[in-house]
């Protein structure tokens, strides 16, 4: 299986502070993976620098059969490559109502004039409606959506970034302030899209991880310290002492 | 979003149909072509009263839909006067050479024609001869077009260089800010070869109009200007209406989540920038003819700090309100400043409006930003019974220009 | 005839009036007669010479008698005398001798001496000589003055003469190098003149440059083929390259070796005078609206000996060729001309490294001037992050402040000193009234607080106008802080500018101890950082926020008292400093004080250096100083020392 995304050697460090060191990854290109970690072990650093919000000191970052280096990428352009992201805290826009988000995220041409002229299209409204749909926002569609509840924006946020059709969906704690059957459902989907991408999922509720039933990647310190299935890295003792020992 | 848009659109009628309906009476009680009732100095200033509604729209769509605090857009709409100025002044003065030109014995050369024209315009500042930037003031069109071009330009390279290094928020402004006191600083250079501090005059003098007297012309500017802000409006409202109008009110809220979405913030942020400069460019240019007069003061940077003042008190983010804001405004202030409101006498200390008119401008103008951010245009939510949700004191967004709780609707 | 006239009278003299041993002025005098009275510039030389060089104790007395046109001559017996009028409308005579009066005449008696302003100048340098011998200190330094201000040829001799008997060294030293510089111009040596030249080489004064350039004067000379061997040639010119071509035939023009050129205007106006039958030299009217046609119809007149022919193109040319230009000095010495040159460059040399010292202090006060302005705004907008479009308008608060407590307190000193804190606690309170009913409300708002400052900044400029006037108010700095520190002719400081440096730097200080060392400062910064995390702690967020915006606002006022001192205080004095303390803000690196301090000085030394470029134009400047900075935010858009990493934020 040929790998999505291959990040190799990447450091970063903020003001001497050593976030990231010498840090590899790679995904392929249908393909779950989660990747837990205690506080300040880089997790978010991580998504940074692969969305390009953060620029590493050091390393590679390849995406793709043509092997792009996402370095120096805007985020635009990263996000156009098919990578997208759920940030933790829920971010829709919120003056605007759930149709106007989830038609911005579509898939389609990004440009400044062919927005311009964009016609909102039949089809494109289907799928609008089918996503609202998979989310459960069918009813809410023309409602403003700083008006939506704080679950029902975290699903808004999973339709926007499906909207998106990404190659790679990164996942920053998809369950926070969800009720179990929240949970599942957000489970299912993301089971679902990994069947035809790749996703990464941070979390730290242990008890969703093992729903996902996933590969699981451990961070520490900025490092890769075990990867495997979740009783193959919760057996490690390193894992253990990091976890329990701090 | 289809009741949103439903209600735009009846704005938009209504706010044409009012247009219209203005432009009418005017054009009916006018000296130019009506009974007279309303003197031409007033045509002209309700001309020019609609021309500054133009530039608030221009204001409106960077600041009120994309969050940019603009503090040059002003500039950019003196930069447009400037540029038609050169040719009504370039061509005007040619006319009059050549009359006087014409009893000469022997017919001028072209080379004399244009040293008598040259030594007219420039005598003021000590020169006789035409700098380079006055070489397409011969044709009305090159100039027409620098209208857009010239503040087209200038908004794009420093909208480039300012959006592609990620300055936003009151950086941005500052830097506008610090933009338009370059520019004004230029100007009243003497010899940069736009007659520095005289600024270019006459400009109510149409070249080849000699004969139509201004009570006319004011009447033929007032309809440009109407039919300006009506296009205008309408391109406004067709610029926002759409998913362009989308992504820029996401960028005005939290630009971050809009890339993250594939979008080139910094791409839409340029044009819309440059764009609306070009808009404000046209709007001066109809404004100056009917000014008659330009100089750099004009473009000094308080002016478009004004200009956001209006949008504010119109109420940001509806282009309405805009045009609310900087009508009333503008002509409140005409009439506060200009001597004709009434003194105030309070016994131990008589007020005259000429020197407390600012210092009330000034304080309304922090309530309106403390107590009614929606500004005039809140009013109309008022009578439609929207109101505001209760956020807790969040804004609609992380960003600096993002709308506040109290702008939010339901 | 005239010489046995001279004889008889001396004869006449010495036998029966006067004997030499007991009026020798007299004697000199009626020697000197004829010349006297002759009263011409070109004659009377000697005659001057005679009494200046006579050794006499009157022989001053004489010359400034002469010299004030009161030296007059009685018809009797020919005798000179100085007279004043009387009240009895007679004259009063005095003997230059014995110093009495010796009698009265009528002015029909009387023939007046009236020297005209050449022979006055003459003896004005004879008297010098006196002059610089005085025994009072004072007028031997007027005299120098006069030497000084007015060198002269004639001054070289008396001035050396006098060198020996000067007893005060400081005057001494001011003679020696006078008698240099005259040396240098005048002497009649060359190798004494090139001497003193090269002794005053190094030397920066402002009179030896006065000196030397003179004797580098050149004029433009014309010469029929190559020019003569012996003329001392600082150029040759050629036309087209070193000379345009038209300056070079005007030149040609004025030396008579060439006819003038024709302007177009003249060729117009010919052509107009020759107008006949709807034609010009064969050429219809209609049709002179073209340049060659109008040469075309000029040179059909100038064939028929109508008009003077214009020379054409290829005329001047020849003319030109035929023809050597050159710029010769005046000072024919070229081993001195040389010398004075070779001279001038080394002073230059040394007077570019004492202008970019200048350059330096003058970047400095501008620095210190900036930072003065924008050290409150490093803590209200740095810090805190509020933008305060009304920085400016409480400098000016603090400056009219000033101005009030002068109006008060007459002693400049006494109200300078006053002005300060008082400044300080009026812009303190408009800042704490300003937080509370403004700012606290926006905060997280930077963009609504801009509009909202800015309306509190017009609100408050209107205000000043009404109170006081718009018509500029002096505050006047003290005594001892007028006038400069002047290090050599080149280099100068003014004391007030080093005071607002000391004061900026006593900021800095306050700052640092305020921000690092106190309470308040530990509360602020961590306010600033995490206002919740702050709050739980136990910080009154409200006192703080209160206090810091103050101590901003307060410094601004201080900053307006010093920026009174030498700036007009308008109610626009803020608005002229808002835009530029914003920018030294934000170039420096907001939320750094080291920062703002670079930004000042990359903003104080860029205006000075782009001023020096182009010193005229002050407004040119400003625009390039702002485009430059614009320039620098793109690639550096965190400012000169930025905060790095996660902590700066986003």
């Amino acid at each position: 299986m040929t790998s999505l995304l291959e990040v190799s050697g990447v450091s970063v460090s903020f003001d001497g502070f050593r976030a990231i060191n010498n840090l590899s990854f790679h995904i392929g290109s249908a393909e779950m993976r989660a990747i837990i970690g205690p506080n300040g072990a880089g997790k978010t650093t991580f998504m940074d620098i692969v969305t390009g919000k953060t620029k590493p000191d050091e390393g590679r970052v390849i995406w793709g059969e043509r092997s792009l280096s996402l370095l120096g990428l805007s985020e635009a352009r990263i996000a156009r490559e098919g990578v997208g992201r759920k940030f933790q805290k829920p971010t829709v826009f919120e003056d605007q109502s759930v149709q106007e988000n989830l038609l911005m995220a579509l898939r389609n041409r990004r440009g400044p004039f062919s927005v311009l002229f964009y016609k909102t299209r039949p089809d494109h409204l289907a799928r609008v409606v089918e996503l609202a749909e998979e989310i459960g926002l069918s009813d809410q569609l023309q409602r403003t959506s700083g008006e939506l509840s704080h679950g029902q924006k975290q699903w808004l946020e999973i339709g926007m970034l499906l909207a998106q059709e990404p190659r790679l969906l990164l996942v920053d704690e998809p369950a926070a302030g969800m009720t179990p059957a929240e949970r599942e459902h957000t489970t299912n989907i993301l089971v679902e899209a990994a069947k035809t991408r790749a996703v990464v999922v941070v979390e730290h509720d242990m008890e969703f991880v093992r729903r996902l039933g996933c590969k699981v990647t451990v961070l520490h310190e900025g490092a890769v310290l075990a990867e495997g299935s979740l009783d193959h890295v919760t057996a490690n003792k390193e894992v253990i002492d990091v976890y329990l020992g701090r | 979003m289809q009741r949103a848009y439903q209600g735009r659109n009846r704005s938009t009628v209504i706010f044409l149909v009012l247009l219209a309906v203005f432009t009418l009476t005017v054009t009916v009680l006018s000296e130019g072509v009506g009974n007279g009732m309303i003197s031409t100095s007033f045509v002209k200033t309700l001309g020019k009263t609609l021309c500054l509604a133009l530039v608030a729209i221009s204001m409106d769509l960077v600041w009120g839909y994309a969050g940019i605090l603009s503090l040059g857009h002003f500039a950019f709409f003196g930069l447009g006067g400037y540029m038609v100025g050169m040719w009504l002044m370039y061509e005007r003065t040619r006319e009059i050479v050549a009359t006087s030109l014409a009893d000469a014995p022997i017919p001028p050369t072209a080379q004399e024609v244009s040293d008598a024209v040259a030594n007219q315009i420039f005598g003021v500042v000590g020169s006789a001869e035409f700098p380079l930037i006055w070489a397409f003031a011969d044709s009305l069109a090159a100039q027409l077009l620098l209208v857009v071009l010239v503040p087209g330009v200038l908004a794009g390279v420093f909208g480039w260089l300012a959006f592609r290094s990620r300055v936003a928020g009151v950086y941005l402004s500052i830097l506008t800010q610090a933009m338009t006191l370059a520019l004004s600083l230029y100007l009243f250079q003497n010899d940069n070869g736009l007659r520095g501090n005289n600024g270019l005059s006459g400009l109510q003098n149409i070249p080849g109009l000699a004969d139509v007297p201004q009570a006319l012309v004011s009447v033929w500017f007032f309809w440009g200007a109407a039919f300006a802000l009506g296009a205008g409006y309408l391109l406004a409202v067709w610029v926002v209406s759409g998913k362009f109008g989308s992504v820029l009110r996401g960028i005005r809220d939290d630009e971050a989540r809009v890339r993250f979405l594939g979008y080139p913030v910094e791409t839409y942020k340029l044009v819309l920038f440059t764009g609306t400069a070009c808009l404000a460019g046209i709007a001066g240019a109809l404004y100056y003819p009917q000014a008659g007069i330009i100089n750099p003061a004009e473009l000094a940077p308080i002016a478009s700090i004004y200009l956001a003042v209006w949008v504010a008190i119109g109420g940001r983010g509806r282009l309405y309100g805009a045009v609310i804001g900087a009508g009333l405004v503008s002509l409140v202030s005409s009439w506060f400043t200009g001597g004709q409101a009434p003194d105030v006498p309070l016994g131990f200390y008589t007020i005259k409006w000429v020197d407390w008119w600012l210092v009330v401008l000034g304080l309304s103008f922090v309530m309106v930003t403390l107590f009614a951010p929606k500004g005039i245009g809140g009013l109309f939510d008022l009578l439609e019974r929207r109101i505001a949700p209760d956020r807790h004191g969040a804004d609609l967004g992380p960003d600096q220009g993002a709308l506040r709780e109290k702008e939010a609707s339901e | 005839m005239k010489y046995l006239y001279v004889a008889v009278l001396a004869l006449a003299l010495t036998s029966t009036f006067v004997r030499a041993q007991e009026a020798p002025t007299q004697m000199i005098l009626q020697e000197q007669a004829p010349l006297i009275m002759e009263n011409s510039r070109r004659t009377v030389a000697p005659a001057i010479a005679a009494v200046s060089d006579s050794g006499l104790p009157q022989a001053q007395d004489v010359l400034q008698a002469w010299q004030a046109k009161n030296l007059w001559q009685r018809s009797a017996d020919g005798l000179f005398f100085r007279a004043t009028k009387t009240e009895q409308n007679d004259y009063a005579l005095y003997d230059f001798d014995s110093g009495e009066i010796v009698g009265t005449a009528l002015s029909s008696d009387l023939e007046q001496i009236k020297p005209n302003s050449g022979i006055r100048a003459l003896i004005g340098s004879a008297l010098v000589r006196f002059q610089l011998q005085d025994p009072d200190p004072k007028r031997r330094r007027a005299a120098l003055t006069s030497v000084q201000r007015n060198p002269g040829e004639d001054l070289l001799a008396p001035l050396r003469e006098s060198l020996a008997a000067e007893p005060d060294p400081e005057i001494l030293a001011l003679k020696q190098r006078a008698e240099r510089l005259l040396t240098m111009a005048y002497d009649a040596d060359e190798d004494r003149r090139i001497a003193a030249v090269s002794q005053m080489a190094g030397d920066l004064g402002v009179d030896v440059r006065a000196t030397l350039n003179p004797m580098l004067s050149t004029r433009q000379a014309v010469f029929a083929g190559p020019p003569p061997e012996a003329l001392n040639i600082a150029e040759t010119l050629v036309p087209g390259e070193t000379i345009e071509t038209s300056e070079a035939y005007d030149i040609l023009v004025a030396a008579d070796l060439a006819p003038p050129r024709v302007t177009a205007a003249q060729i117009r106006n010919a052509l107009a005078q020759h107008i006949e039958g709807g034609t010009v030299g064969g050429v219809p009217v209609h049709r002179l609206d073209d340049p060659d046609m109008r040469l075309q119809a000029y040179a059909a007149l100038a064939e028929l000996g109508d008009v003077p022919p214009a020379p054409g193109p290829v005329q001047i040319a020849q003319t030109l060729a035929a023809h050597s230009f050159v710029e010769v000095y005046v000072e024919p010495s070229t081993r001195v001309t040389d010398a004075a040159s070779e001279a001038l460059d080394t002073i230059a040399l040394t007077v570019g490294a004492n202008q970019a010292v200048d350059l330096i202090l003058d970047g400095l006060s501008l620095t210190s001037i900036y930072f003065l302005a924008a050290i409150g705004l490093a803590i209200t907008f740095g810090v805190m992050g509020v933008i305060n479009m009304a920085h400016g308008e409480f400098i000016m608060m603090g400056a009219y402040t000033g101005y009030v407590v002068q109006q008060i307190v007459p002693n400049h000193t006494a109200s300078i000193l006053l002005a300060i804190p008082l400044a300080f606690a009026v812009t303190f309170a408009a800042g704490v009234l300003m937080e509370r009913l403004v700012i606290r409300w926006l905060y997280n708002r930077p963009l609504e607080t801009l509009l909202a400052t800015f309306g509190v900044s017009i609100a408050l400029q209107q205000l000043a106008k009404n109170i006081f006037g718009t018509q500029a108010r002096p505050l006047t700095s003290p005594e001892w802080l007028d006038g400069a520190w002047a290090i050599n002719d080149v280099v100068a400081i003014s004391y007030i500018r080093i005071a607002i440096f000391v004061l900026a730097g006593f900021f800095l200080c306050v700052y640092l101890f305020i921000m690092r060392r106190t309470r308040l400062g530990l509360e602020t910064r961590a306010v600033t950082q995490n206002p919740r995390m702050a709050a739980s702690m136990g910080i009154n967020l409200n006192k703080v926020n209160m206090l810091t915006f103050g101590l901003g606002s307060g410094i601004a006022g201080v900053a307006g008292v010093a920026i009174g001192l030498f700036a007009k205080v308008t109610s626009e004095l803020g608005s002229d400093y808002i835009v530029q303390s914003f920018m030294t803000v934000v170039v420096g690196g907001v939320g750094n004080i080291w920062g703002t301090l670079a930004g000042a000085a990359m903003i104080g030394f860029l205006q000075k250096g782009i001023e020096w470029f182009n010193p005229s134009n002050t407004l040119a400047a400003q625009t390039f100083m702002i485009v430059f900075i614009i320039m620098f935010i793109q690639f550096r858009p965190r400012g000169i020392i930025a905060l790095k990493g996660r902590a700066a934020g986003d």
